[in-house]
């Protein structure tokens, strides 16, 4: 349609391999005007994607992965000043006129956005919001329009598209609103689909149908693919080239398996490092990146990532270095570091550049066999039951909806118990019973030995003390208008520790969490999020608890922060002697740091074991969906793993299935069962039994166990 | 839905059973119809005054809850009383509040298009001069009080007569709703009403109850709407900009609206009172204020009850204009 026009790229940066880019951008930057000055959050990048590849790009937030695709689409605020060159099939898409880009956005070039229950409308009905994409570019008739959309919601896999395009977005599940706005990229057969985070907002098991049906879009449509991501283990699966952008530059792009296999520069380095992997044994030692990101309104001249950077040394600080060929199996492999030549050279690895913390050695009590250390933390047949009601001034009971339907473990001293399970599975109203200390609905929690519904007030306070927890939002969860020292006493003046012993424990903590003690008198806005997150973990140890309950401690911070605050509560379990109940939906998290894992579905535990062998040798058919779907950071382990595919979204626990509660979505009832067989899964439900599996630790609720190793 | 709304009407009846009493209760209590004749000179004889009062029963020494009954007795069968000149307070309301209609129809519809208009666009170039001056413009109207708005335009209107040089046959009018005398459905007499209702429907429509209220409402919503991730999917999608704020965005930013919308149109019929005052129209804002003047029991009780009810009507409306826009709460 229009000419292609040949664009020279600047030498030495790019192969030329014959092939004319889908979209070429040119020394790209944005700039945002600021209180404190001009913010560039994208600093000259260059790269291109051709017809029908996947580029990924990498990066943590703030480092202008997601600005610079919304500069090339032209959605950035006008307070943006954007300067460089995208050129899109031949044609400049920087600069366009509203009316021109409108043409192009939609059509030849669609977005998935990240959060999918507020990229849509509320008002309208999915249905109509597919079609108007489809009628703002073909111009067809709104009923024809309105078949097209329904055609789209069958692709992208939503039962019953008829019924379902009438509904409006918030009567869908996060799942099906992301399938929706595929649809709507998909609509007009694009040449480029950017998906900005696409899966981050979902679930494991539903993030990976969403990349399933990517796949499917793309080969329906032939489209390219931008996957920006923070997620290592999607791109490892997903695209055919990267670039790992760091402070609004791209400082490392190649073919995905070279990149992962011969990393060149030492923030791609840090970032393979400091990911916990669910490949690797529960002992990985992670190598965090000291520091943060740089603050984009002053940037220091040189490499921005020096001041964290374990390799550098002074032409770092003195000049930025250039994204320049690398020496590694692809040719196109482009790095930005004054010193990757050595590392290529001598083929250092990420273990040889950063620190890799030493695995702290486990205390005395942790070290003796599980039997003989005594339970802190008992939970049996819990159950939490919320009343259903409806009318308005005289409230009737219309029901009732378990968000925990018996659930058992206990946790000994010195050890951390995982509890999984995807949103919705029950694991926070869990945690939210125990730390009420009250009587549940039905069962009981003994915490240290004490029944919680037979503790006097006296007690519970007193309890108090020896159970703490730690949230998973920093900001949230720290009074802004506090004072760091102001916080951590809080808990000490509760339960009457003396003025000066106070002081002189809050500078301990600090210490001990890796802060400053200086730093004490500072506001939670001073801290950056993963600092913000050791200051409640100093928070809950001040008054030294025996118990930790950490809920989603890691799942808000970067991943080159993670690593730290995974490590810190590594070396305080083991210092502290301390017992963790870890709630998570990262598994990968939960496998470096758990012992025990216990893996809940619809409120109740369907697996339970030590860390190895749920993972190594996981038994029900859920955790085995679960860890099948979660990424490896690996491209060539992921690309020939077998995915187990979990159909459909986790049901409603007001109205649960008969029998076993996962059957709806299991593939071993689907697919590997008689009638006779599903008879029972249909009428009982399994109780937790440790009678058909391998290890000594280890039971599952499953009518018909069959271990299988997914990793 | 249909449930649910027979549900709310049931309260709404509870509602205004309980508003009938209070505003009676308060009405009877705190006037005092009596007044009315001791100050005539020569004062009339107790008994003629007592009977007097009786007929209209308004009589302090018949106890208040025999009066009451008497007077729920009538409401009960629709009959609001006789107002303290023994006229029916029915006949009397029924004729002023579709003067209060005519007043402010025109002035109300235009006022909450002109507010919704402005707020949105000052919301679209926040910050900019256009929105800074449609800001200061919307404060000063509303911290200027409606009597003096008032005053204001009618000074305008007299000003404009005259330098149009229209002084002995005004375009515009400043007292009442039509020339005594004035054929309603001819030409000439609409034209007239036109000439009386364009002071009063400004005032209605740039003051606290028109575009100063709505530009400043609908600009905090429709900023919250900006933000948000959809109007950039429709930009996404290949909507013009416009087309995207108009479609989606202004589409949004009207559901917080709704409860404004309601209890604007339902009270149309309550009346304005200062602006009926000042132009000389004979509503239910100006009978109000009459009334609690003149201590006239029944009919303050009977206009505090049709607003009560009003209030409650609006209530029920807002709860269907909410459903009607928003769709997420159609289901709970």
């Amino acid at each position: 349609m229009v000419a292609p026009v040949p664009a020279p790229g600047p030498a030495g940066s790019r192969e030329s391999d014959g092939v004319e880019p889908l979209l070429r951008v040119e020394d790209l930057s944005v700039t945002f005007r600021s209180g404190a000055g001009p913010v560039t959050a994208v600093r000259g990048i260059s790269y291109d994607v051709r017809p029908g590849e996947v580029l990924g790009i990498v990066g943590e937030s703030g480092s202008g992965k997601s600005v610079s695709s919304l500069a090339v689409m032209g959605l950035l605020p006008g307070t943006a000043t954007i300067t460089g060159s995208a050129t899109f099939q031949g044609r400049q898409l920087l600069g366009l006129g509203d009316k021109q880009i409108s043409r192009i956005r939609g059509s030849r070039l669609a977005m998935v956005f990240q959060d999918p229950l507020s990229a849509l409308t509320p008002v309208y009905t999915v249905g109509d919001q597919i079609a108007e994409t489809i009628r703002v570019h073909q111009g067809l008739r709104r009923d024809a329009a309105r078949e097209r959309a329904i055609e789209l919601l069958d692709l992208v896999g939503i039962p019953n598209p008829r019924q379902r395009s009438k509904s409006f977005p918030h009567e869908f599940s996060g799942g099906m609103r992301q399938r929706v706005m595929i649809a709507m990229a998909i609509a007009n057969d694009p040449a480029l689909i950017i998906a900005d985070e696409p899966t981050t907002a979902l679930d494991v098991t539903i993030q990976a149908q969403i990349l399933e049906v990517l796949q499917t879009a793309r080969e329906v449509t032939g489209a390219a693919i931008i996957m920006i991501t923070h997620d290592l283990g999607v791109i490892a699966g997903f695209a055919d080239r990267m670039m790992v952008m760091y402070a609004g530059r791209v400082v490392e792009s190649g073919v995905v398996e070279t990149v992962y296999q011969q990393p060149r520069m030492p923030y791609t380095m840090g970032l393979l490092g400091s990911i916990p992997r669910l490949d690797a044994g529960e002992r990985q030692a992670l190598t965090p990146i000291e520091g943060v990101p740089p603050s984009m309104v002053s940037l220091p001249v040189g490499c921005p990532f020096a001041p964290r950077c374990p390799m550098r040394i002074d032409s770092c600080e003195q000049t930025e270095p250039a994204l320049l060929g690398v020496v590694s199996d692809d040719a196109g492999h482009l790095a930005a570091c004054h010193r990757s030549e050595e590392i290529a050279r001598d083929g250092l690895t990420n273990t040889d550049v950063f620190v890799a913390t030493t695995v702290p050695e486990a205390p005395p009590a942790a070290r003796l066999p599980r039997e003989q250390r005594p339970v802190v933390l008992e939970v049996r047949d819990l159950v939490k039951e919320y009343p259903l009601t409806t009318g308005g001034l005289l409230r009737r009971k219309a029901g009732s909806l378990q968000a925990v339907a018996g659930v058992s473990f206990d946790i000994r001293e010195g050890e951390t118990l995982g509890l999984v399970g995807e949103s919705g599975c029950g694991k926070t109203t869990t945690i939210m019973e125990i730390l009420e200390l009250a009587k549940p609905t039905s069962g009981t929690i003994a915490v240290l030995g004490k029944d919680t519904a037979a503790m006097s007030g006296k007690e519970r306070f007193a309890i108090r003390r020896d159970l703490q927890v730690v949230f998973q939002d920093p900001m949230a969860s720290l009074d802004p208008r506090l004072p760091v020292s102001d916080i951590l006493a809080e808990p000490m003046i509760t339960h009457g520790v003396p003025a000066a012993e106070r002081d002189r424990r809050i500078r301990d903590l600090l210490r001990l969490v890796g802060l400053r003690p200086e730093h004490a008198d500072r506001y939670p806005a001073k801290f950056s999020g993963g600092q913000r997150q050791r200051i409640g973990i100093a928070r809950a140890l001040a008054l030294e608890p025996k118990v930790l309950v950490l809920d989603e401690p890691v799942s808000a911070l970067d991943v080159s922060i993670q690593a730290g605050v995974i490590n810190l509560l590594d070396r305080l379990k083991a210092e502290l002697g301390l017992s963790y109940l870890f709630v998570a939906h990262d598994l990968s998290v939960v496998r470096h740091i758990a012992d025990r894992v216990a893996v809940m579905y619809l409120g109740r535990i369907v697996e339970i074991g030590t860390a190895d062998q749920v993972f190594e040798n996981p038994t029900h058919p859920y955790t085995q969906a679960l860890l099948s779907a979660i990424p490896l950071p690996d491209p060539v382990k992921e690309r020939s793993r077998r995915r187990i595919l979990l159909t459909g979204d986790l049901p409603s626990a007001a109205n649960p299935p008969s029998g076993c509660r996962f059957r709806t979505r299991c593939s071993t009832f689907a697919h590997q069962l008689d009638d006779d067989r599903r008879r029972r899964c249909l009428d009982e439900s399994p109780e937790l039994t440790g009678a058909e599996t391998t290890g000594e630790d280890h039971e599952v609720a499953c009518h018909y166990p069959a271990p299988a190793a997914v990793i | 839905m249909g449930k649910f709304l027979l549900h709310r009407v049931g309260y709404l009846v509870l509602l205004a059973m309980v508003a009938t009493v209070v505003a009676y209760l308060l009405a009877a209590t705190q006037l005092h119809p009596r007044s009315r004749y001791e100050g005539r000179n020569p004062a009339p004889a107790e008994a003629v005054v007592d009977q007097r009062l009786t007929e209209l029963n308004m009589n302090d020494k018949t106890p208040l809850v025999e009066r009451f009954g008497t007077w729920a007795k009538g409401v009960a069968h629709g009959d609001l009383g006789k107002t303290v000149d023994g006229e029916s307070v029915n006949t009397e309301m029924s004729r002023r509040m579709w003067v209060s209609l005519r007043l402010m129809l025109i002035g109300s519809i235009l006022g909450t298009l002109l507010g919704v208009v402005a707020g949105a666009y000052g919301a679209i170039k926040q910050r900019k001069w256009s929105d800074q001056t449609l800001t200061v413009i919307s404060f000063v109207l509303l911290s200027v009080p409606t009597v003096v708005l008032a005053v204001l335009v009618k000074n305008a209107g007299i000003w404009f007569n005259q330098v149009s040089g229209n002084e002995s046959t005004p375009l515009l009018f400043t007292t009442g709703e039509i020339t005594p005398g004035m054929d309603t459905w001819s030409w000439a007499g609409i034209g007239d009403r036109v000439g009386h209702l364009v002071l009063p429907t400004i005032v209605l429509a740039i003051g606290v109850n028109g575009f100063a209220f709505y530009s400043r409402y609908q600009r905090n919503s429709m900023l919250d709407v900006l933000g948000s991730d959809f109007l950039r999917t429709a930009q996404a999608k290949g909507l013009r900009r416009w087309s995207a704020l108009t479609r989606h965005g202004l589409r949004t930013a009207l559901i917080p609206m709704a409860t404004f919308f309601s209890y604007q149109f339902a009270l149309l019929f309550v009346g304005a009172t200062f602006t009926e005052k000042i132009f000389g129209w004979h509503g239910m804002g100006e009978y109000f204020v009459d009334s609690i003047t003149k201590n006239d029991t029944n009919s303050t009780a009977g206009v505090t009850l049709f607003v009560a009810v009003l209030v409650l009507i609006a209530g029920l409306l807002s709860d269907v204009v909410y459903a009607a826009l928003d769709p997420r709460v159609r289901a709970s």
